[in-house]
This record gives C-alpha cells, structure tokens and sequence, in this order.
C-alpha cells in the first residue's frame, strides 16, 4: 500500500492480460503490466490504463459503463466479470493479488478481451427471445396483465447478453449444439408472458435432446456468472416442469430419469439406484451400463440382486406410508 | 469444546447403498471428534435435481419433511453430500422466503401432522467440522499425518454454488476461489494439489442422457489433478465420488489418458488422518484400488 497526494491508499500490483490477435498470431500471449490501484477503481479502469498508460493497441469493447450494455463482459482468473460494475481490489483481495484479464472465450478470441459472439447470438435467436402474437392495430382496450403475470418474468428480463453465463457454462463447451443459459432464460422469459403464442413451440425447442434443458449439467455456474441475478439455471428448472405441464416431455432417457425417481422413492423412500438406470436406460439400453455394474459388483458398490424387483436390496425409512401419501396428495405432474 | 455438538444426520441414498463407506467413515469421523449424531431414519431421497425437474411442488414438500424431522429434534440437520445440502437447502429457502408456498406446503404436510416451520439450519458435515468443530481442534486430534500425500481437492458444485444460496451455511465459500477443503487437507498434514479444476462440475447429473458430456466434464478434472501431481483426489460429495472413481476407465478412454487415481470421500481423508480403522475407513469399496493408501498413511 502507498499513499497518493490526495492521501488515498493505493495497491501496487501486476496484472496479467490475454493478448492475441487472430489475424497474425497463431497462439496466444500473456503480457504483464505493473501499476498502482485505488480503491474505487473498476477492471474496466485497468483496462483503460493498460491501453492508455501502457499499450495502444490492447483491445476490448466498452459502451455504457453503467452495467447495462453487457459489451465489456469479460473473464478475470475464470470467474466471469462485468468490467465496469466490477471493483478491482475486491478481485485482487480474493485471488491474492494475481489476476489475469482474459476474453470471455479464449477459443473465440478475436482480439485480445473481443471475442466472436455470434454463437451466442444465434442460439438467442433460436428460441424467438421476442413476443410472438397478432398485434390488432386498433384495439378495444389496453392489454393488461396482472402484477404476479408480471413478476413471473421480471428478473428474467434483466438480462442484457452479456454472455457471462453462456461462456461460463461447461456443457456449451463440451457440447455444440447445446443452447444455454442465456437462450433458456429468454426462452422461459416470452413463454410465461400472457401475451405470447409461441410457448409451446419454445418449450418443444428447449426440449430437444442436445440442444435443450436436458443436457444442463447442473453446475450452477450460470447462477454465479450473471452480473444481474437472473438465476438462469431456475429458469432452466422452470421449462423442464413447464415441459411436463403442457405435454411437450415425451418418454426418453432424460425425461425417465427425472420421473423414475419416484419409483425408488414409493417404495423404500430411497432413490433406487439400480431401478434408475435400468428405467431410464430401458431393458435394451442396459448393455451400456454391464461393465461398470460388474466392477460395482466386485468392490461391493452393488450386489447380485441390486434393481431386480422383489428382492428386498435397500432399506425402507421410517414412517414410510406418511411419505407414500404425501407423493399421494402432492404429485402435480405425469409423465 | 465446551459443549457437545449434536447433529441430525441426513444420510442421503448413496451412503445407504453404493458408498457405504460414506457413511461407516462420517460415523467414524464424529465419534472420534466426540460430535454427537442422530441420523435421520425418517428422512426420504432430497430428488437430487431430477425429481425437481419432473415435479417441483412434489419435491418441496418431500425435502420439507425432511427437514421436519430435524425440526422436531431441535437440531441443525447435517448433509454428507453436495446435492442433497443443495436441495434441501433449496427448498428451505424457497419456503423461508415465500409465505404462499409454505402454506401450500404445510396444507399437504399437515395432513400427516408435520409442519415447517423454518427453524433448524441445514450444514454439509464439512463445514460443520471446518466452521464449528474448528480446524486447530480437528488439529489436535491428528494421529496419523497425511504428510506423504498429494492431495487434490475437488470440491463438488452443489456445496458452493449458488454462492447466494450457500453462503450463509458455508462460511462464505469463494465459488471462483474456494478454501475450505484445501484447509483441511493442511490440517491434517497433507499437502493440498492447487490445479484449476477443483470448483468445477464432474458431469454426473448427466450421465445418463448426456454421456460424452459427463465423461469430458470428469476427464478434464482428472487429468488436471494428475498432471499436477496428485496421488489421489478428495471430494465431500458422493455423486462426484461415483462418477470419477466408478468411470476410470471409460472417462480415460474419451479424453485419451490413461487415469488410475483413487477418489476419497471427505470423511474417508479425515478418518484415515484421525487412525480409525481399515474397515471403518472403507476403501476396499473403491473400484479403482485405494486400499494401498490406508498401509501407506500408517506411520513406519
């Protein structure tokens, strides 16, 4: 810590920056810079300075700096961070004083921090993140919704595209096709407001194995990732109950694996770890699952009887007719 | 300690069926702490993600029962695996923060004469012995350091995301930065593994319905921890035990490494540092060989 003329304290540190450029580098670098941080400043003030004091040619998207453009997302030690709502001696306290500035995709790094965003902008588009309806051009009254119509999609409509989520969501990465969290909460965002007439077609989209809710892996780095609070991941939640609700879940895999849980909890109060698979997988599907069930066997995981109906292979809780009607009087959904 | 700390112990249904060493080492664990355990016998499955996706109501008011139990004990219910801390705590906030859906909750719960109230916390057994117990007395204790042992830890999403969701029970946990296993591994004597994988997702939960998925996810956190030297990985969660230990050979395949790395259970790590016994400890219920570790912790 030293301190300035004005007698605010400042942090000497080194900041480490991603730079690469796609038209003339074909891996990337890492370049330190040395300065002096106050405490109100943002990342996004580091980044100016590295520009301004350091080198002209470091590159990266700015707009509104007030959080609500989403240009300057970027990824500081792999947590995904809004450069200009972001304090930076709050992140230089919880990394140790060792940050490093990164894109918010590496592989779709264009230009140092400038990333090609148009995945994301493409699988946005695949749920129609608008209204769908026939607008009258004269009509009778206002359309008017209720408060709870309202606040059903209040916080999901904060969400500016920044991407924060969509690049911090491992299935993405591993699988193309996957449209996530960002996609997903737009999906659900038009297909609970009252005036739309495309949720049934959103939910069938988001459906999709692959592409849809049922390749989430359940991580919960959406959650973490998004500068406003959307919880993208809830939403995910939401459209697989909403899938249910409306008939759009058919039986398959995902689907059965969600559902079957009931079947082990009916019956010992427990999941049934053997009668999962074998539902899910159907009896076809089993013979995918042959090998590890025999290394299970031999370390004592599982046993000869494990998932074959009327052996008696886990133990039943306590009070378990108080749990049967319970499901009884609870159960909302079919499959 | 000036006063017994006495828990109810949620067993979740992994440590009742396929890791029955989660829950002979957890007992083990407590009973050499002198942390007293009631364990749950009422308690169902917490749905574990899956459930709430077919039926969210239907799972509220399961994991609320639960929770009623502990209630009626007048105890903080203890979790011994990540996704049944994170549903269960999910279900505690819902209804904590939501006076309409407690009452519909509690419509269906009073029909078999419970009712939530919102009274007892809901703690993974990590954090109860990091922030409750305490590490300097977990310290004391030590009998047998784990000194010769590099150790990655993996610490499992559902114990430290959603940050908003944990944070009160989980002593404020970094997810982009988490501490707490890494402490306890120096505690008890072993030399914690820094690699960059140890807060990310081991793709369990889409094992079935995503496969190539789950076996990229578990592979890229594998090799990570060898690459930097691990002689074996720990984790608090059951379900990141089962897919990393049980799948070696298939995850190697996909990602093209060969893997051979034992995968602990949290309690397993702290029985073996605290000298309970072979059996209690469990690793002969590893499909890839572990119990190699429990000859060469104990001292010459």
């Amino acid at each position: 810590m030293s301190e300035n003329i004005a007698g605010a304290t400042t942090r000497k540190v080194t900041i480490k920056a991603f730079r690469f450029n796609a038209e003339t580098d074909y891996l990337p670098t890492y370049k330190h810079y040395t300065m002096e941080v106050g405490k109100d400043e943002l990342i996004l003030d580091l980044m100016n300075r590295i520009k301004w004091e350091h080198d002209g040619s470091f590159s990266y998207r700015r707009s509104c700096r007030h959080g609500i453009c989403g240009a300057c997302a970027i990824k500081v030690n792999g947590k995904a961070t809004l450069a200009c709502k972001q304090n930076a001696i709050e992140l230089l306290d919880l990394f140790d004083n060792e940050i490093t500035l990164e894109p918010s995709s590496t592989k779709r790094a264009i230009k140092d921090m400038i990333i090609d965003k148009s995945d994301f902008w493409e699988k946005h588009e695949a749920v129609k993140p608008y209204v769908v309806t026939d607008v009258d051009p004269r009509p009778e009254g206002e359309s008017k919704q209720s408060v709870a119509e309202f606040n059903n999609f209040l916080d999901s409509d904060l969400c500016i595209q920044c991407g924060a989520c969509h690049y911090s969501c491992p299935a993405l990465e591993v699988n193309d096709a996957f449209l996530g969290p960002a996609a997903f909460a737009a999906a659900y965002r038009f297909t609970v407001d009252p005036r739309d007439e495309a949720g049934k077609e959103r939910l069938q989209t988001t459906f999709e194995s692959a592409a849809g809710v049922w390749d989430c892996v359940k991580c919960f780095e959406c959650a973490d990732a998004c500068p406003k609070d959307i919880n993208p991941i809830e939403k995910i939640g939401k459209l697989h109950n909403m899938q249910f609700e409306q008939g759009i879940a058919v039986s398959n895999v995902a689907t059965r694996h969600a559902e079957g849980f009931l079947r082990g909890i009916k019956k010992t109060g427990f999941l049934d770890e053997a009668d999962i698979v074998t539902y899910s997988e159907g009896y076809l599907g089993m013979y995918k699952h042959v090998g590890t069930a025999m290394k299970m066997m031999k370390s004592g995981k599982i046993h000869w009887h494990s998932g074959i109906p009327f052996i008696k292979s886990i133990p039943e809780i306590k009070n378990l007719s108080e749990l049967q009607k319970l499901i009884e009087i609870s159960q909302t959904n079919k499959l | 300690m000036s006063e017994q700390l006495h828990y109810a112990l949620f067993t979740g249904c992994t440590a009742k069926q396929s890791t029955p060493e989660l829950l002979s080492s957890t007992l083990a664990v407590a009973n050499k702490l002198g942390i007293k355990i009631t364990i749950l016998e009422e308690a169902s499955c917490c749905g574990a993600s899956h459930l709430q996706d077919f039926d969210e109501f239907l799972a509220h008011v399961l994991n609320a029962r639960n929770i009623c139990y502990a209630e009626k004990l007048g105890l903080t219910m203890i979790t011994i695996c990540n996704t049944c801390q994170l549903n269960s705590a999910m279900t505690k906030h819902a209804l904590d923060k939501d006076p309409e859906l407690k009452a519909r909750v509690n419509e269906k719960l009073g029909e078999v004469g419970l009712e939530y109230k919102g009274t007892s916390e809901i703690k993974h057994f990590l954090y109860a012995i990091i922030d409750e117990y305490g590490l300097d007395n977990v310290k004391e204790k030590v009998t047998t350091p784990l000194s010769a042992f590099n150790i990655a830890p993996f610490y499992g999403c559902h114990n430290i995301r959603p940050t908003e969701l944990h944070g009160k029970s989980n002593g404020n946990e970094n997810s982009y930065n988490p501490t707490s296993l890494d402490n306890l591994i120096v505690a008890l004597e072993g030399n914690p593994v820094n690699y960059s994988h140890k807060n990310k997702c081991c793709g369990f939960h889409v094992e079935l319905q995503a496969n190539h998925t789950s076996e990229v996810l578990a592979g890229n956190a594998m090799v990570d921890a060898i690459d930097n030297n691990a002689d074996m990985m720990v984790t608090p969660c059951p379900l990141c035990h089962l897919k990393m230990d049980t799948y070696q050979d298939s995850v190697g395949n996909v990602v093209g490494r060969d893997i051979a790395l034992p995968v602990l259970h949290m309690p397993q790590m702290v029985a073996l540092a605290l000298g309970c016994t072979e059996s209690e400890i469990g690793l002969k219920f590893h499909v890839q060989k572990a119990k190699q570790i429990f000859t060469e912790a104990q001292p010459a």
